[in-house]
């Protein structure tokens, strides 16, 4: 909790005026970006930054988080889980431009908050429609915020179905899809996903999803009609919902991962599946598989695709390209792993952190895979980069950074 | 004396409070409840609240905390974190004595003694170092955790021996946190004294055990075994393996840990129980900590507590936390402890760790149980013969 600083203070109420104004494709509102591709093409990110160089800023978090920071016009979200148990939770909003703490709001966890020491609460990414933001925790904590910190609703998951919590730790993270908010809480007890009305924070649905420890997170994808459907990662495989009445549209059943996400591209969906299976959704059965390839099962980052290619990294820590329509391998190289981060593309570039914290940059415009830049933050990262314009956004444990051209 | 005068004087000076709108929005806070029902009427309540609320009426506010649910104590939290914020940032003064005043009454809600002592900080930076030392067995685990680490701290810079082994030895008094533990274990046994771990965070090491039951294809967690049903610690009952009788397991481990795959039979897809009894001088709230790897039921003195059907997901101290009601006298403990079926070199464990505690962690003791397992050591020979074949 900080003190405004005095020339911020207007600086809400005028937002809230303007804010479905302001929104533009610069926005990046949740795990992997507003369109959950985690690509920005309009964006430039140079390939090589340091302490003296091509970083804006520079700012101190509270605590731990594998969650990615999300950027809402000219606010900067991040959340940090802190204290032995980790039950204390924080939401941070930083002045893009400045860094520049614009308020920090905590809250006591009401759920389990064991975790693998390798995650923490604060793994799920929070998400936003640019009007709320919504918080959410490994606990099931879920708070939903104004821009300014105020709070709008509160919701316990695990304090309402008490079982609903992995001792491993939960890292799913929610999206916003026709004003609700998708929630996978998938664990190997009370296992379930639901759709939140975002206004008030109640449950439009609730379904039973297959008992057993789930860590992806949810993805949508557009109908020829313009809908969209939730789609829902286990286990099993994938299942279709109507965001809004959690209804089952189709489903794929033919198992998949339980730790990388998959990623949707115009009508096709990247499935990690059986090393990695695409389906199209725009004609014919949704669930017929279009191409499959064991060699392109992902490691922990999800796929990434662009310009035609999808992109996976496997256990060794290769980049592998391939071509998104037919799955012909085009090339691979040797990055410097391991590897949580899922990769984000900014232009020709296409930006990995390993766990170590080495921004690796990948000039991904031509015929080969090049690296062009490694860059050490020298702190261990868990979590995807945030691109918004010509800016990216990276937290470790301890430090969120502004990288951007000078 | 000072803060006393000064909190009252705040509270007079907050008494509008007490007539206006707000009593009735934090009435409409508290009545969150779960999945969402009062969120609607909360947020206009919140809105109003940090509308018509200043500086002044901040000791009101954490007032309020006081059998708040934990939804509703986030939604006052936020209040009084935004309207902090605000009167900060125009530059008004916070009510430092009585927030101070609050800090130290161990009757209000620790959550509000917490957030009272953080809005302090915001006013005086240097505020921790007069407070924290007074807090070291305070009822709130955070100011006791706070206070235990600056006598940890503080032993480190201690060169005398017997010095340095009084600083641990009062630092033990507010540890619960494991990892704390540890660290003033280790500083006392480095200064050539011993602690018993087992005593301080309350472990049960005596235990009697029944089994194993079939769990293959994870029927056992929903199938009601006969002691679920009548607690016949005489029983001669038909097993997984043949006919099983009650016997007695112990454990030497320093964390209280029983585990029945090493002392007894690194079983698969089995069912064990095993009970024992608590001795409670009054009727009382309590938590159950305990740590293990495996699905587990448990009931006291006939009672369905919880259960948890996970494997295989971590152990941890205090990994899990139970609230259960202990009747005055002897309370009858009785837990299911389920293996699966994995055969994975991490899916081996068929353990658990068990402790009474209050809500703050500190650790309750059974009048009856005994403490001389503590000195057993550790997989004693002769121990796990008479545990095999109790449970045969």
């Amino acid at each position: 909790m900080m003190p405004l600083k005095k020339n911020q203070r207007c600086i809400p109420l005028c937002f809230a005026a303007v804010a479905t104004v302001c929104l533009t494709g610069a926005d990046w509102l949740q795990f992997r970006g507003t369109d959950i591709s985690g690509v920005s093409l309009d964006s430039s990110i140079p390939a090589t930054w340091s302490e003296d160089q091509n970083i804006a800023w520079k700012v101190g978090l509270p605590g731990r988080g594998l969650s990615c920071p999300i950027v809402i016009g000219d606010k900067v979200v991040v959340t940090a889980s802190t204290g032995f148990h980790q039950n204390r939770l924080h939401v941070l909003c930083f002045d893009r431009s400045s860094g520049d703490t614009v308020w920090h709001r905590q809250f006591l966890a009401t759920g389990r908050t064991m975790t693998h020491p390798k995650m923490c609460n604060a793994t799920p990414t929070p998400a936003s429609d640019g009007e709320r933001i919504y918080a959410f925790f490994s606990s099931n904590d879920l708070a939903c915020l104004d821009l300014d910190g105020n709070l709008l609703w509160y919701r316990g998951l695990t304090y309402d179905f008490p079982n609903a919590s992995n001792s491993l730790g939960m890292s799913s993270s929610p999206i916003v899809v026709d004003d609700t908010l998708i929630v996978q809480v998938e664990n190997d007890a009370e296992s379930f996903a639901t759709g939140i009305d975002v206004l008030t924070g109640v449950s439009r649905w609730k379904k039973d999803r297959p008992k057993r420890a789930n860590w992806t997170s949810p993805t949508f994808s557009k109908n020829a009609d313009g809908s969209s459907l939730a789609l829902l990662q286990s286990s099993a495989g994938i299942e279709a919902v109507n965001p809004k009445s959690g209804e089952t549209a189709w489903e794929y059943k033919d198992g998949a991962s339980t730790i990388p996400s998959s990623v949707v591209s115009s009508d096709y969906v990247f499935i990690p599946s059986n090393g990695l299976t695409v389906l199209r959704t725009g004609d014919g059965n949704p669930s017929d598989v279009l191409w499959n390839d064991n060699r392109l099962g992902p490691s922990t980052p999800s796929p990434v695709v662009v310009n035609g290619r999808v992109y996976v990294i496997n256990r060794a820590g290769v980049l592998q390209a391939a071509d998104m329509t037919t799955g012909n391998i085009l090339w691979r190289l040797r990055l410097t792993g391991p590897f949580s981060a899922t990769p984000v593309v900014a232009g020709k570039h296409m930006i990995v952190f390993n766990e170590k914290g080495s921004g690796q940059v990948v000039d991904i415009s031509g015929e080969e895979g090049e690296l062009v830049g490694t860059n050490e933050l020298a702190e261990t990262i868990l979590g995807t980069p945030a691109v918004s314009g010509n800016e990216m956004f990276v937290r470790s444990d301890g430090h969120l950074w502004k990288i951007a051209a000078e | 004396m000072r803060w006393l005068i000064a909190a009252s004087l705040t509270l007079l000076v907050v008494s509008p409070f007490a007539q206006a709108a707000q009593p009735e929005s934090i009435k409409t806070i508290k009545a969150v409840g779960n999945e969402g029902k009062g969120n609607a009427a909360a947020l206009t309540a919140v809105k109003q609240l940090q509308k018509q609320s200043t500086a002044a009426d901040l000791p009101a506010l954490l007032d309020s905390f006081s059998v708040a649910s934990p939804l509703a104590a986030n939604y006052l939290r936020n209040v009084v974190e935004a309207v902090a914020d605000r009167e900060t940032a125009a530059g008004k003064s916070l009510p430092a004595d009585a927030l101070r005043s609050i800090v130290f009454d161990t009757k209000r809600d620790p959550r509000a003694r917490r957030l009272a002592y953080e809005v302090l900080l915001h006013v005086d930076a240097d505020a921790s170092k007069e407070i924290i030392p007074q807090l070291l067995q305070d009822p709130s685990p955070e100011f006791r955790r706070d206070a235990v680490q600056q006598l940890i701290d503080q032993a480190a810079t201690q060169e005398d021996k017997e010095v340095k082994l009084d600083t641990f030895r009062k630092a033990l008094l507010g540890a619960t946190d494991a990892d704390q533990v540890k660290a003033i274990a280790k500083g006392i046994r480095e200064q050539g004294d011993d602690v018993s771990l087992v005593k301080h965070f309350g472990f049960l090491t005596d235990w009697k055990i029944i089994g194993p039951f079939n769990n293959r294809d994870f029927v056992g967690f929903a199938e009601s075994y006969p002691p679920e049903k009548k607690l016949d610690l005489e029983a001669k009952l038909m097993g997984q393996l043949g006919e099983v009788t009650w016997g007695d397991i112990t454990t030497g481990d320093e964390y209280g840990i029983i585990d029945i795959a090493k002392t007894i039979s690194p079983y698969k897809g089995a069912v064990m129980y095993l009970t024992t009894t608590f001795d409670s001088p009054s009727a009382r709230d309590v938590q159950f900590r305990f740590g293990t790897p495996n699905a587990w039921k448990i009931w006291v003195n006939g009672k369905y507590v919880f259960g948890r059907d996970e494997y295989h997901r971590g152990m941890a101290i205090d990994q899990y936390t139970v609230p259960a009601t202990l009747k005055k006298g002897q309370n009858v403990i009785l837990l299911k402890l389920c293996q699966n079926e994995q055969d994975d070199s991490w899916a081996q464990r068929y353990q658990i760790q068990f402790r009474v505690s209050d809500a703050s962690g500190v650790a309750i003791h059974s009048g009856a149980t005994s403490r001389k397992a503590a000195a057993l050591p550790q997989n004693s020979k002769n121990n796990l013969t008479a545990q095999k074949e109790g449970t045969r």
